[in-house]
């Protein structure tokens, strides 16, 4: 199981309906409807990512989300979800705006670019951050939109956004840091919000 | 002798006639009291009778959806590519049923067959039907091999409508409803399309007001422009221009000559045509262009999609092609939202191809990944 789905199946109610943006090979949801039987479905774009969430009898729905949910009605699910690729978004701010028009809560995790090594390889060795937790080169990375935990806390309050929960989970290195220090030893971050 | 099909065909199929002697009463209110359809199957039905898989066809499909009718057959069925062993629609796991539809010209009852009542071919009085009139006459022959619930219904197009539709007559008789290329009801533009390729075939001077037959004779240059109209929308920009461009067939323009120029477009177009209108009926024609011009899923639900589909208690695969124009992929992402607020299961795949409508009929990775994954999740037990 990915490290940041623990966390947020605790905030996913019983035979909810659930909303899962770039939904990828449709593992999240498909715990989801294991664990809490939801009714879920996934957004994807990617053919491939598409034909695992068919195999694996998730439902899963070919769309672009850079186009926006204008297709989905106004608190038509109980969560919508994105992990990991809000940073890949070209507008996170819109997506964000739309996660909350269609859904009741939405739960979010992304990396988290005010992390120490990152600030490491900027202030230090004057590159842009390539390492374990973000592997890709500055020309090829898809995640085109970074911020920090606190970044995104001040869009959360500019926007009057309620944080229900926040967590901070670390993979590869010692929680009680994360925990200390979110915005310095945080690897992701997981958000819970509502209007 | 050996036969050289295919090992991912299902080989040599013969087609059967079955009669149907209850009558059937149509959505225009008249009644059938005898009719008959033409019908292949492939694979094997199981012993509990739940592996059973019908293929609607489109405008101009038939019976005849895979494998070949003789060793020298040229060309196998019209859905040859996604049905056979180990294809999207696997005959080693299903047990597949394809019916000419009523009104066809393929063997089953339709405007070419003789009328009881007169004893002359039906031709312009054979009654106008609509979707749901095909969807009971299945139900008659799902009665009739003893399948009680199909484990899918697939069609593509006019197919897909048929599909849709078996989801909401028969809710109980349906697990998976497969969608491909379809549309909850046609645009402006689609009817006016068909409605030209109806005038095309009523403006023939042998059309007789659609008793030719009785005149020994048919609109061969009427439903030849019909065809050509047609297929000209089921291509698209792009493929005509990769397959003709404007390449000449005969003629020259070079300065001095005064050659008929034809380009090979024109040459093809008209061969299509020809050969459409010597296998097709005008009639069936005119009736299956009507079909699809009259289907609108939720206008007895209060033209709402979402309140139709809650009849339904399938679950649903829909696919959709980038460059179909016909019916283009909007149509099917609207019967996507409809499913989801209706809150059905469905996968929905929007497949980037560049050969307009047609691609459904045509190889493609992620269309036949998709469609192949999806039938194999369905259980049969």
């Amino acid at each position: 199981m990915r490290f940041d789905f623990n966390q947020l199946l605790t905030w996913i109610a019983p035979e909810s309906r659930v909303l899962d943006l770039a939904c990828g090979d449709g593992s999240l949801l498909a715990l989801l409807s294991e664990k809490k039987s939801v009714r879920g479905y996934g957004l994807e774009i990617d053919p491939e990512q598409i034909q695992t969430c068919i195999s694996r009898g998730v439902n899963v729905i070919n769309q672009n989300l850079e186009h926006g949910l204008g297709n989905f009605e106004d608190d038509s699910f109980d969560t919508v979800l994105m992990t990991q690729a809000l940073q890949t978004m070209r507008y996170p701010h819109i997506v964000l705006d739309e996660m909350l028009r269609v859904g009741k809560e939405c739960i979010i995790t992304f990396p988290n670019f005010g992390h120490w090594k990152a600030r490491y390889h900027l202030a230090i060795k004057g590159r842009m951050p390539v390492s374990d937790l973000l592997p890709y080169e500055w020309y090829d990375t898809p995640n085109i939109h970074f911020c920090t935990f606190t970044d995104f806390e001040v869009l959360c309050r500019e926007k009057y956004i309620n944080v229900l929960h926040r967590q901070v989970v670390n993979e590869r290195s010692a929680q009680w840091l994360g925990d200390l220090s979110p915005n310095l030893f945080g690897e992701t971050a997981i958000y819970h919000l509502s209007k | 002798m050996t036969q050289a099909f295919p090992a991912d065909s299902v080989g040599l199929v013969t087609p059967q006639a079955l009669t149907f002697s209850e009558p059937l009463t149509l959505a225009c209110g008249r009644t059938l009291n005898n009719y008959q359809l033409m019908v292949e199957t492939y694979g094997e039905l199981n012993a509990s009778k739940s592996n059973a898989v019908l293929i609607c066809h489109a405008l101009s499909g038939d019976h005849h959806a895979a494998g070949y009718h003789s060793a020298d057959d040229r060309k196998p069925g019209w859905w040859n590519g996604y049905i056979g062993p180990g294809k999207a629609i696997d005959t080693n796991k299903f047990f597949v049923v394809s019916l000419n539809n009523l009104g066809g010209c393929s063997g089953s009852t339709g405007p070419s067959s003789i009328n009881p009542d007169t004893g002359t071919p039906w031709g312009a009085d054979f009654p106008k039907l609509r979707v749901r009139d095909w969807v009971h006459s299945q139900a008659r022959l799902a009665d009739a091999l003893g399948i009680g619930q199909w484990a899918a219904v697939v069609g593509g197009s006019l197919g897909g409508m048929q599909a849709m539709r078996w989801a909401l007559e028969y809710p109980d008789r349906v697990r998976h409803c497969v969608v491909i290329a379809s549309a909850m009801k046609l645009s402006a533009q689609n009817i006016a399309f068909n409605e030209t390729a109806r005038q095309a075939i009523m403006s023939d001077p042998h059309f007789h007001a659609g008793d030719y037959l009785s005149h020994n004779t048919y609109p061969k240059s009427g439903l030849s422009v019909a065809r050509m109209i047609g297929h000209i929308t089921y291509l698209s920009d792009h493929v005509m221009g990769e397959k003709f461009g404007r390449e000449l067939r005969s003629g020259s323009f070079e300065q001095g000559l005064d050659d008929l120029v034809e380009f090979q477009v024109e040459s093809y177009l008209r061969y299509q045509g020809d050969t459409f209108s010597e296998r097709f009926d005008a009639n069936t024609y005119i009736l299956m262009t009507r079909a699809l011009d009259y289907f609108d899923l939720a206008r007895e639900y209060d033209d709402a999609p979402s309140v139709a589909f809650r009849r339904a208690s399938c679950d649903f695969f829909v696919a959709s092609f980038s460059t179909d124009w016909r019916f283009p992929v909007e149509r099917s992402r609207e019967i996507v939202d409809a499913l989801i607020s209706a809150q059905k299961n469905v996968s929905y795949a929007e497949v980037d191809s560049p050969y307009g409508h047609d691609a459904f009929l045509l190889p493609n990775d992620h269309y036949r990944e998709s469609f192949s994954r999806y039938m194999a999740g369905i259980t049969t037990e």
